[in-house]
């Protein structure tokens, strides 16, 4: 580990936190890491209540802070959805994570923390993520009727629809989105890091003269 | 079933039916474009369902498509009231990703204007508070101070409001001498005179202690687990200030006091806030008195750019500069969670990085999220004018609630 060289939040030590989660945990564990100063559990996404409910009696995780999703669209399960947890007699944060898809359900911990219900709606909203015993699962940030997930990977950042107030009929309509000038993707990445660098003539290189 | 009052059976003894009321996104107690369904028995309040989302505008997404500096202004325009607590979460989150080191009187700066802020955005809310349960004047005479703060805020970057002034590393531009010495000016004299006169309206006012003491109570217990944080913990009672638990920057080296309620109602929420701008503007002095000289931002030239005059003589400054404002940085493949106290309380940035110049995902955590959230409990059983107070009293700011 690096010494630590940044300013940012400086949480109490970790002191024997990850051995005794993983005994506490045993199989539901599925990878524990400290990286960046971070302790990041992933447990399987049937035991997240039993977890959650776990760290929060017995090591005094006391507040969620947040439910964050996150879009890999190359896995096969390819949502993450993220508990951001804070202990504050402890004063330390932990990061726990599951790994769901587009049809399988995750046990809701509205159970837990009665402020779950919004971030859980948040991560429906956003990625699709369904929240099996949520009682309120709607739509929480996007407009009324609105179709799709809009923080997946494959939903284009200009969106399907646009709105405009028309004056004839004296109320807001949407319309497919129709953009002047394409929207613009610069590619800043550097052509001297990570581009193969195939020059004619170079397969000729190691071949036996 | 509908029958009109001629056709009722039991005339002039008609019972009142629960019926619902929709409060904005129009409203100017809403604070922003805030949409509550509210469902009343009489005049009392036996439900709510707040409807967020209004002030939607995808900042995650946006960021996810733009380079780490080029995603820094969209969090000025979370928070508007207080941009550069919003900055902090980020760059603070960037630079541990990265654990680049940052000077100390960069460190220095970046307290002050937090704490700078800090009293700008209480200066709104406890002048807007006041004006939602009906007192006109202090919100005038609040709006006074904001008014010295944001033109602190130009001095030091341009801009009055959206500043991009904090930077990964540092910040962008060191302060002219006579923008600290005014500073420290100010904090002495008119910041003093100005919200004291209109705080002595307010404090001990009959009718502003009759429409905020035992509204809203929140006991410890619940304000834990409904993930509040800021004043509205604080005012329940447990002393929890991020700066002070898990401090950042040099908030280790200023010594400061952190006002906790007794009550838990909204009165104990705006006097927390009261009290919180008298110890900011403690920091801020100890913040001019021990800042010292030196750089203001990292010497990672990979990550801050040269200076101007550089640029003229040194080729490989040239390139430094040209490549941070196109390619920019490359940020080491990981997740952090960091979170700082915003003066609404906790802001966090949750924020993953797979290796390349833009965040993969940047999930936002917004303190009027949990807060709003629990409006529906705090409001039960209260009258509907009392909403407005306890609105005012979460201080909520649409731009960062629904990002």
């Amino acid at each position: 580990m690096a010494a630590v060289l940044h300013s940012a939040p400086r949480t109490a030590p970790f002191d024997g936190l990850a051995a005794d989660l993983r005994v506490r945990l045993g199989d539901d564990l599925l990878a524990l890491a400290e990286r960046h100063g971070e302790m990041v559990l992933t447990v399987r996404r049937d035991s997240i209540e039993d977890t959650l409910r776990m760290v929060r009696d017995e090591e005094q995780f006391q507040q969620l802070m947040d439910i964050a999703g996150v879009d890999y669209p190359d896995r096969a399960e390819r949502f993450e959805v993220v508990y951001c947890l804070l202990s504050v007699t402890r004063n330390l944060r932990l990061i726990v994570k599951l790994a769901t898809d587009e049809a399988t359900p995750v046990p809701t911990v509205t159970t837990l923390w009665p402020n779950a219900g919004w971030y859980e709606r948040e991560v429906y909203d956003m990625f699709g993520v369904l929240f099996a015993g949520h009682t309120d699962l709607r739509r929480i940030l996007t407009d009324y009727g609105f179709v799709g997930h809009p923080f997946r990977k494959d939903f284009p950042l200009t969106g399907y629809v646009e709105l405009r107030y028309s004056a004839e009929d004296q109320r807001v309509v949407y319309e497919p989105v129709r953009l002047a000038q394409d929207l613009r993707q610069f590619d800043y990445q550097s052509p001297w890091e990570g581009a193969p660098t195939a020059l004619p003539g170079d397969e000729k290189a190691g071949a036996q003269p | 079933m509908s029958f009109s009052l001629e056709h009722s059976p039991t005339t002039g003894d008609e019972v009142i039916a629960n019926y619902t009321i929709n409060f904005g996104p129009q409203h100017p107690a809403a604070h922003g474009v805030l949409r509550m369904v509210m469902e009343l028995d009489g005049e009392v309040i036996e439900r709510i369902d707040p409807h967020i989302g209004l002030l939607h505008r995808g900042t995650e997404k946006l960021i996810e498509h733009k380079t780490y500096l080029q995603a820094l202004p969209y969090f000025d325009r979370l928070d508007y009231c207080s941009p550069l607590a919003m900055e902090y979460s980020y760059v603070l989150a960037i630079e541990k990703l990265l654990n680049v080191a940052v000077p100390l009187r960069a460190q220095y700066l970046r307290v002050l204007f937090a704490e700078l802020t800090r009293i700008c955005n209480h200066m709104l809310n406890l002048g807007s508070h006041v004006m939602d349960v009906g007192a006109m004047t202090p919100n005038l005479w609040l709006f006074e101070i904001r008014e010295d703060c944001l033109t602190f805020f130009e001095r030091a970057s341009g801009a009055r409001m959206h500043s991009a002034w904090f930077r990964p590393g540092g910040v962008h531009q060191d302060v002219p001498l006579a923008l600290l010495t005014d500073i420290a000016d100010w904090l002495d004299t008119r910041l003093p005179q100005l919200f004291d006169d209109a705080m002595s309206l307010v404090v001990d006012n009959r009718i502003f202690k009759q429409r905020n003491v035992d509204i809203a109570l929140v006991s410890k217990a619940d304000a834990l687990a409904w993930g509040f944080s800021g004043p509205m913990i604080r005012a329940a009672g447990v002393p929890w200030d991020l700066r002070k638990s898990q401090p950042y920057d040099v908030y280790d080296r200023v010594d400061f006091d952190i006002p906790v309620g007794t009550r838990s109602d909204c009165y104990d929420r705006f006097m927390v806030r009261v009290e919180e701008v008298r110890q900011s503007a403690r920091i801020m002095k100890q913040c001019l008195a021990a800042m010292p000289a030196g750089p203001i931002a990292s010497d990672d030239r990979k990550i801050s750019p040269p200076n101007r005059g550089d640029m003229k003589s040194s080729m490989e400054a040239l390139i430094h500069h040209f490549k941070i404002y196109t390619e920019g940085f490359h940020v080491p493949a990981g997740e952090v969670y960091v979170a700082t106290e915003s003066p609404k309380g906790e802001f966090g940035v949750y924020l993953v990085s797979d290796g390349s110049n833009k965040p993969y995902r940047c999930k936002i955590r917004p303190t009027a999220f949990s807060h709003l959230q629990a409006m529906d409990f705090m409001s039960k059983g209260h009258m509907l004018p009392d909403a407005t107070a306890i609105l005012g009293a979460i201080d909520v700011v649409f731009g960062e609630c629904d990002r």
